[in-house]
């Protein structure tokens, strides 16, 4: 986390950018429909890296033309989910792409406690790494937030 | 956070903290991209120069029959919204109007060609996004059991977010003989998002003037959330032949000469029988008048056709309609 420059998770798209505007999110909204993607919203508490499964809320959204109806999900799951990660997902159905055109977040927890470094001594001098996610160490319910 | 190292295209993005004029902010920002100097107009040529407006008003005029207190109503609109841009421009503050309207009338009277129009007119000037028009029925709307409806009814209105969304037979949204109806529940939604998300769609009703009043009745938030209840009158038997000029010129057919005194005959007893429907009946006769064309034509094998013979409607291929034998069966009084 002391390596990260803007102190915070850096998935997707804009991640290193400040948190956009309602705005600037429904010009990005709205380039992804006028390139054809089918918008959906994702969230979760657990943002390990290697967490590519979030949980969908509510159902894709097909044949929208304006920004405008993705933008009130959107702010319908963040009263839902306030302390939760939520990511909007763009669905390319080009033939041949079939997948995430675009994806970035829009809502974070008030407090990211990041990440923690675990080392497994081996046989020998062998190390082994991996990344524990803070958050997940608490029951569901309490990760993020207060 | 610090400054942003980016910024907004264009002169006005849509913000949804002041949804008020944010259409309009974000269609002046796409007309600046067309005309040099839009967002700058201080007459009313010049707006209508920009939103081309004029245009579509106008093939309203030449393409649709009749329908004169419709057509005044749709010109006071626009040019409502023609002044409110004109205000905008000066920086006089306005609240966006809510143009939510209820379209009642006979069947076949125009009323989704005319939805289909407003959508266009409201683009051009606009007051919508998009400009698309989403037509449902009950179906789309009503889930079919609990808890199936708050989704079904959310999805259309997202789809029709930026353009006009058409109820069509709306008063089947409420089914007051069954009280358990989940009718109601898409109504209570609707008026939700007809009253907070004013700016991002405009929701029209329709369906036959009675069976509308009562709907109207039985739930007065709706109609009193609707601005423009407009009545579509029944065509008088020369707009009607009007139309059947229109409809043959569409698809490169003629009347014979005394073909269209045979049509006229044709609709002065047809508008007696039952189920009469208006542009609809008419354009139906004209179906049925080609198909008699075709299999006149059919039947003289060896003849070399000249376009001239494709394209005409004789008065005996209108003669032949059971209409005529059911009113020689019982003649008028």
């Amino acid at each position: 986390m002391m390596t990260n420059p803007v102190r915070k998770i850096t998935q997707g798209q804009f991640s290193f950018l400040p948190e956009l505007t309602d705005a600037e999110i429904a010009l990005q909204i709205q380039y992804g429909l006028d390139r054809g993607y089918a918008w959906s919203i994702e969230y979760t508490d657990d943002p390990h890296p290697r967490n590519t499964f979030w949980e969908m809320f509510g159902m894709p959204m097909f044949d929208l033309k304006d920004a405008a109806g993705v933008l009130a999900e959107v702010n319908s799951c963040r009263q839902t989910f306030p302390q939760h990660y939520i990511r909007l997902v763009a669905f390319d159905a080009t033939r041949g792409i079939e997948s995430i055109g675009m994806s970035f977040i829009v809502n974070r927890p008030a407090k990211e406690p990041g990440f923690g470094l675990i080392r497994q001594e081996l046989h020998g001098r062998t190390m082994r790494y991996t990344v524990h996610s803070y958050a997940s160490g608490r029951p569901e319910g309490e990760r993020g937030g207060n | 956070m610090g400054t942003p190292l980016y910024s907004i295209p264009g002169p006005g993005a849509p913000t949804p903290e002041s949804p008020a004029g944010a259409g309009q902010a974000a269609a002046s920002g796409a007309a600046a991209a067309r005309v040099p100097g839009a967002g700058e107009a201080h007459t009313v040529g010049e707006v209508l120069a920009q939103s081309q407006a004029a245009q579509v008003l106008d093939e309203l005029d030449r393409e649709l029959v009749g329908l004169a207190p419709i057509k005044a109503r749709i010109r006071d609109i626009a040019a409502l919204l023609v002044i409110d841009k004109l205000r905008a421009n000066l920086g006089i503050q306005a609240q966006a109007p809510s143009l939510h309207m209820s379209f009642t009338g006979n069947p076949g009277t125009g009323k989704t060609t005319v939805a289909l129009r407003m959508a266009q007119i409201l683009h051009r000037l606009g007051y919508v996004r998009r400009g698309h028009l989403v037509a449902v029925t009950r179906d789309d709307l009503v889930g079919q059991y609990i808890g199936h409806t708050a989704p079904k009814t959310r999805e259309v209105l997202k789809r029709a977010m930026g353009g006009v969304l058409f109820i069509d037979e709306a008063y089947y949204l409420y089914r007051p003989e069954n009280e358990r109806d989940y009718g109601q529940e898409a109504i209570e939604i609707l008026l939700q998002v007809m009253e907070n998300q004013r700016d991002d769609l405009v929701v029209i009703l329709a369906g036959y003037k009675d069976r509308m009043e009562t709907f109207f009745r039985s739930n007065p938030g709706l109609s009193s959330r609707i601005a423009h209840h407009l009545d579509f009158p029944d065509y008088a038997p020369a707009d009607l032949l009007s139309i059947a000029d229109k409809l043959l010129t569409q698809q490169n057919y003629r009347f014979a000469p005394g073909a269209r005194a045979t049509f006229a005959e044709y609709l002065a007893h047809r508008i007696r029988q039952p189920h009469f429907a208006n542009a609809r009946s008419v354009r139906n006769a004209l179906d049925r008048a080609r198909l008699r064309q075709a299999s006149r034509l059919f039947a003289e094998v060896e003849r070399r056709f000249t376009a001239e013979d494709l394209t005409t409607i004789e008065s005996a291929d209108i003669r032949a309609s059971r209409v005529f034998q059911a009113a020689a069966a019982s003649p008028q009084p």
